[in-house]
């Protein structure tokens, strides 16, 4: 039963060389093919990797299972359906990814939305990169084969979720923002419509009780993760990205901030008003897996700190700007960043009038935070892959788009 | 001897082993289910059975021989098929040897401890032929990795039991049970204690750790890591002999918290406990044993996730190893020099 090699080909030639090889008592590096699907690529990337053993001397990252070609879809619909598809670029935090592209659009078109909106945007923000850090600080235990955390954190990401749904109508998939503001919550019908247009009764008093539940699953992850010694034995010291390096693979969020720069660009461009709340920039100083981890952890606590100042901020106001119905778009262009749960996330708008863009191009933040792959990952060891890809914390929708 | 005639005795031997040793398995099976499940804020199994989801193993036993047997088509067929037998083979042969009460034991081999450790070792064989003939590559490392540390952590296992075998001074199980069972001399009062409290605790940790790692269980579970390899040596079996590693694999973990209680915590003998009365209640007390260490297994499998491969063998080469050396000299010195 044993494998019978071909007597011609190219098998039958790559056979005559293996044996050339294994006479010469030489060991010959073993393509890994990693993903599309695996447990641990996050959905369907795939990585080609040349391993020596246990030990990574080169690997090359294949992506594009997931491309839905947004910037082709955009050209071919108006501003108002296209928020429909925004949000599913990073689907773990897709209020956030929504925010930059409706404010390009408003800015394009001359409309001021007004300030009750602006700040429910920021509350929603918040609170999706909560739940967006969430998945990360639970998940990335379990990458490394601790189990717990997962249930421990995911628990109180639920009372996020719920409060997420309450707001408007959707878990992952909110849609909420309208070109001039938000759209009237959910909870709407015709007997109810004066009501739902504001935020639903009791939310933010909601809020603030979910906001002392997530610092307690902080509080449990710290417990649990933050200090435990195999925790630390596998990820301190490992995947250590730079400063330098960081910055020219154009990596950015925290992990561009767990290499010590401290760099956010809610304290850069104020979209959203965030120069109104106080909050710290975390930065971590080695730049390793643990640092990573640490970060978004700490942003967690600082995300919560802003969520509760916004509420005693929130001025009362009409929801949404007037805008006009079939909205018509002056020319010119535009970019519009923001700072996604994962990073920089961007939108370039080039209008040539009309109701559809021109162009949009998609600045995503995990293709960029994916590209320093290959340079980190080399020489590293197939347990550091797994602990390596899990801390950069990317959506595959997001590199893909 | 139970009604004299050879093959009759040997057919009831078998049959209670093998009763003893699946029984065990879906007991340490469920245990996993629902303890993981109250550890982590959850239920766990609910529904099957009826009642607190009892049935649960029986089921997931019943979905997997459902399944369909596949055979990859580049695998050695024979050695693949083979692989989940040798595994579960070496794991039953270990209850043959332990003494579940003075007279309830399949088999009081004098070499005991010795048959114990060559067989359990059997294993070993069995992932690397899995690992070997699935012709995968996530199977060949996790056969690989599977094999790399089992080596290295049956040195620091073998050398604590040798430890163990020096203070009872035989290598028989139910010696080494009665020798933790006979009363010692302090200061005039007449106690007995299971080795654990007799200088064996350095030996007993030793024992724990490298007990894990053999079993390939978390922190040590890297044959299988199933975020880096899938599922290691496991990827290409479905169906039955999936079943089989599966009820393997708790098996062996039932199987090495027995030879724990036994070597250490004084086996079915319990100190205050009637010698007349061990014969009854032995068992008893022996399941309980394995039950806390079983539970200790699953508590650390919630805590921690898992070592690399490199830490693994560092921790067995750099720190077992050498403190369990010193432990076969510290128990030789006082078991020659002041008992």
């Amino acid at each position: 039963m044993s494998y019978q090699p071909p007597a011609t080909g190219y098998e039958a030639l790559m056979h005559r060389s293996e044996v050339a090889v294994s006479v010469e008592l030489q060991t010959q590096d073993m393509t890994l093919n990693i993903g599309p699907q695996h447990p641990s690529t996050h959905g369907v990337l795939r990585l080609v990797a040349n391993v020596d053993g246990e030990r990574i001397t080169g690997v090359e990252p294949v992506i594009g299972y997931m491309h839905r070609g947004y910037e082709k879809l955009a050209e071919v619909r108006t501003y108002a359906q296209m928020t429909a598809l925004v949000n599913r670029i990073d689907w773990v935090s897709g209020f956030a990814s929504e925010v930059p592209f409706i404010i390009a659009v408003e800015k394009l078109a001359g409309i001021e939305p007004p300030e009750r909106a602006q700040w429910i945007r920021l509350i929603l923000t918040e609170l999706f990169r909560i739940s967006s850090h969430l998945v990360f600080t639970s998940s990335y235990p379990l990458e490394l084969g601790g189990v717990t955390p997962l249930f421990h954190a995911l628990r109180e990401r639920e009372r996020v979720l719920e409060l997420i749904e309450a707001m408007t109508g959707g878990r992952f998939h909110p849609n909420f923002n309208r070109v001039g503001g938000i759209k009237p919550a959910a909870g709407g019908g015709k007997t109810q419509k004066q009501v739902s247009m504001d935020i639903p009764g009791g939310w933010l008093e909601d809020v603030k009780a979910a906001m002392e539940r997530v610092l307690g699953a902080t509080d449990d992850s710290d417990t649990l993760v933050t200090g435990n010694e195999l925790i630390k034995a596998r990820t301190v010291g490992v995947g250590r990205i730079p400063a330098d390096k960081a910055i020219e693979y154009g990596l950015s969020g925290p992990n561009l901030r767990a290499s010590g720069v401290a760099y956010d660009l809610r304290k850069q461009e104020f979209h959203l008003p965030y120069d109104q709340v106080e909050f710290d920039v975390i930065s971590g100083q080695d730049g390793d897996c643990y640092d990573r981890y640490w970060v978004r952890l700490q942003e967690i606590r600082e995300s919560v700190k802003i969520v509760l100042q916004a509420i005693e901020k929130i001025p009362a106001g009409p929801l949404r700007a007037k805008a006009p119905r079939v909205l018509k778009v002056p020319k010119g262009q535009v970019y519009v960043r923001g700072e996604n749960p994962k990073g920089e996330f961007g939108y370039y708008i080039i209008s040539e009038g009309g109701q559809k863009p021109y162009r949009l191009k998609i600045r995503s933040t995990s293709f960029s935070n994916l590209s320093i792959l290959p340079w980190v990952l080399k020489g590293a060891l197939v347990p550091d892959l797994v602990a390596i890809m899990g801390s950069l914390d990317f959506v595959l929708g997001d590199v893909d788009r | 001897m139970i009604t004299g005639w050879f093959w009759v005795d040997l057919i009831i031997k078998v049959v209670l082993v093998l009763v003893v040793m699946i029984g065990l398995a879906l007991v340490a099976i469920y245990a996993e289910l629902k303890v993981m499940a109250h550890m982590q804020n959850r239920i766990g199994p609910y529904y099957a059975g009826g009642r607190w989801g009892w049935a649960q193993p029986f089921a997931d036993a019943l979905k997997f021989i459902q399944k369909e047997d596949l055979v990859p088509a580049g695998a050695d067929a024979v050695i693949f098929k083979a692989a989940p037998y040798v595994v579960v083979a070496s794991t039953v042969a270990t209850f043959v040897v332990i003494p579940f009460s003075p007279s309830l034991v399949a088999r009081n081999l004098d070499l005991g401890v010795y048959f114990l450790l060559a067989i359990s070792s059997l294993t070993t064989i069995g992932v690397l032929m899995a690992g070997w003939a699935s012709a995968n590559k996530y199977s060949l490392m996790g056969g690989l990795r599977a094999g790399a540390q089992l080596i290295a952590y049956e040195l620091p296992l073998v050398l604590t039991v040798a430890a163990v075998v020096v203070q009872a001074g035989t290598m028989s199980l139910v010696g080494i049970v009665e020798a933790q069972a006979a009363p010692i001399e302090i200061g005039g009062l007449s106690i007995s204690l299971p080795f654990l409290l007799k200088g064996q605790i350095v030996g007993f940790i030793i024992f724990v750790v490298a007990a894990v790692a053999e079993l390939s269980r978390i922190p040590f579970d890297m044959p299988i890591a199933e975020s880096e390899l899938t599922m290691g040596y496991l990827t290409e079996y479905s169906s039955l002999r999936f079943t089989m590693f599966f009820l393997g694999e708790y098996a062996a973990m039932i199987s090495m918290s027995a030879i724990a209680a036994t070597l250490f915590l004084g086996g079915y003998w319990m100190p205050f406990v009637p010698d007349s009365a061990l014969i009854y209640v032995g068992p008893f007390i022996l399941v309980t044993k394995i039950a806390i260490l079983v539970f200790f297994m699953l508590w650390i499998r919630s805590t921690w996730p898992r070592l690399r491969e490199d830490q693994l063998q560092d921790l067995a080469w750099r720190w077992l190893i050498p403190v369990a050396l010193l432990n076969i000299l510290v128990v030789a010195f006082f078991k020659v020099v002041v008992f």
